[in-house]
């Protein structure tokens, strides 16, 4: 008897922690997509209602908007965060030896939470105090910066913020990258006379497609989920227009009792989220067996 | 390369600048934030914002800390410190605690499924909470736990774990099996293997899962703002309650003061162990 329960014992211990999974997770998930099947409001009821949740929301222009603002988003904020992370690695591994100071510089940022960020964002973008208050003291008496407050250009201050935030974690990243590529290589292609630059571009690149990968699919995560952020720096604003799915699940779920609506949202960027992640964990993990 | 050494200290130098001046841009909002707090409110409105305090005014650090505004009371942040705390140590240490005991199982007494369940947990590290937020209010409801800091504590152990077992796995997966068949040989059953064979070797991994969780735990804001009332709000949820509280006139070094406050217990562990910090985020975003 006591044998048995010793064999038993691995699977033991991994039963809470399946169980809650199955429940907490994948429970969860099927409960809320149930929930955006139904009329649910401010409580949920079962009253079923096939996709009419789903086309209400993409017949309402805010989910529009926030669509339309994730893409933006997303785009420019990989984008700028991979090239500066890139350009900041490339920098520190061939110039400087000793370089934890600057990298604990680059990287603090994303020790810190989204709602500090926000909060201290909001008020070096102020239009009356900060950057433009600092660039007309110095005598440009009709420089305009009021990003914060202009409903087209509101969501380029979450894309500031977050690259500020995530960058250096793109630095970290492609540095541990560089740091891992065999001197060799990077040997024998200054014996064939390439240029700094080509050995970059053909020799040094290509072996850190990986990192690449790896740092677009973290990223675009950071992206689908930026909720925070946009709570504490624009709270959504000017109106709706620098609304994010996350925000507007948030809203419509917990603040204007629409769970029906809310929960169809949420099925919608597990969607998305889906369509990033599977793909690569499935290379991820299949390419460990090989 | 030879032919152009003064080509090649002038790149030096032009690139040991720009990283430089990038340094000086990712300071800037701590820069900002910390001169701010310590200006009075006439100082803020007529001077520059990038220019060092006429003297160290800590008015704004007491009031932030004691008695200023955050929605409903101005109790300052404080108790929402503590809050925090409370949420942050207990949900720390049992996720840990659970993420050890499964990377061990998961990594050196694998059974038939061990493999399928952890890419089922794996996946749990990327899924939107959005999709699980409905529902978690509800069970919260149920249990009797809505709007209690045991609740929250909950909520983020069940949320952790997929990120600590995935540290302890892929830690453990490292030590040779044969390990555990020598120690098994010599009678030692599970427990004791743990103990006296990986337990000793685990401190590294430890380090690492408890800063990535308690960066997590304290700057979570979702859960937070969702699951917690008024009086079992965390700090961020505060912070963000005090900065966009609209009574009387706005007061950015008390705003400042405060996010400084925030994120105080954070950045200082990752002073003290960034190596550690960076190792977390490498190993919980990129190895599966």
């Amino acid at each position: 008897m006591f044998d048995y329960l010793e064999k038993q014992l691995p699977k033991l211990i991994m039963a809470p922690t399946a169980i809650v999974m199955l429940v907490c997770m994948y429970g969860f998930i099927g409960w809320t997509a149930v929930l955006s099947f139904t009329k649910s409001r401010m409580l949920p009821q079962w009253e079923f209602v096939g996709w009419e949740q789903y086309e209400r929301l993409f017949a309402n222009p805010r989910w529009h908007v926030a669509l339309d603002n994730l893409l933006v988003f997303t785009l420019l904020f990989i984008i700028i965060a991979l090239l500066l992370g890139l350009m900041l690695a490339i920098l520190l591994d061939r110039n400087i030896r000793n370089d934890g100071a600057l990298r604990t510089i680059y990287l603090y940022p994303m020790a810190v939470s989204f709602i500090v960020t926000g909060t201290a964002w909001k008020w070096i973008l102020n239009p009356g105090l900060g950057i433009e208050k600092m660039v007309r003291d110095l005598g440009f008496t009709d420089f305009e910066f009021r990003w914060l407050v202009d409903p087209d250009m509101a969501i380029y201050t979450i894309v500031i913020a977050a690259v500020w935030q995530s960058s250096g974690f793109v630095m970290a990243m492609f540095l541990a990258g560089l740091r891992g590529v065999d001197d060799s290589l990077i040997k024998a292609a200054q014996m064939d006379g390439a240029s700094t630059f080509r050995t970059y571009w053909h020799v040094i690149l290509p072996v850190m497609r990986p990192v690449f990968f790896g740092a677009v699919v973290i990223l675009s995560h950071i992206a689908i989920k930026s909720f925070d952020l946009v709570q504490s720096l624009t709270g959504g604003g000017p109106g709706y227009s620098s609304d994010l799915p996350a925000t507007f699940m948030y809203t419509h779920a917990f603040s204007r009792a629409q769970m029906g609506l809310g929960a169809a949202s949420a099925m919608v960027m597990l969607a998305g989220v889906m369509a990033i992640i599977v793909p690569y964990l499935y290379s991820e993990l299949r390419g460990k067996k090989s | 390369m030879r032919a152009s050494t003064t080509s090649h200290k002038l790149y030096k130098t032009l690139f040991i600048t720009l990283l430089l001046a990038a340094a000086l841009v990712y300071l800037a909002p701590l820069y900002v934030m910390l001169t701010t707090s310590f200006k009075g409110i006439e100082e803020i409105r007529n001077g520059n914002i990038l220019a060092l305090p006429d003297s160290l005014n800590t008015s704004a650090w007491s009031k932030a800390w004691s008695s200023a505004c955050t929605g409903g009371d101005c109790y300052g942040l404080a108790p929402y410190f503590w809050n925090s705390m409370r949420i942050v140590l207990p949900a720390v240490l049992i996720s840990t605690v659970i993420g050890a005991l499964n990377g061990y199982v998961l990594s050196q007494w694998r059974f038939r499924g061990s493999n399928f369940l952890f890419g089922a947990l794996l996946f749990g590290c990327f899924i939107p909470f959005q999709v699980i937020l409905l529902p978690m209010a509800m069970l919260l409801a149920w249990l009797g736990l809505a709007n209690t800091v045991t609740g929250l504590v909950l909520v983020h152990v069940i949320y952790g774990v997929a990120f600590t077992t995935l540290f302890f796995r892929n830690y453990y997966v490292g030590i040779p099996t044969e390990l555990v068949r020598a120690a098994r040989l010599d009678g030692a059953g599970f427990f004791a293997i743990f103990r006296h064979v990986f337990l000793p070797l685990s401190s590294p991994i430890i380090v690492v899962s408890v800063i990535w969780q308690f960066t997590q735990i304290w700057n979570d804001f979702l859960f937070g703002v969702v699951y917690s009332g008024p009086g079992t709000q965390p700090i961020t949820v505060a912070l963000n309650n005090l900065v966009n509280t609209t009574m009387g006139g706005k007061e950015y070094n008390v705003d400042m003061a405060a996010a400084v406050i925030a994120a105080l217990p954070t950045l200082v562990v990752y002073l003290v162990a960034g190596k550690y910090f960076v190792r977390g985020l490498t190993a919980g975003a990129v190895k599966g």
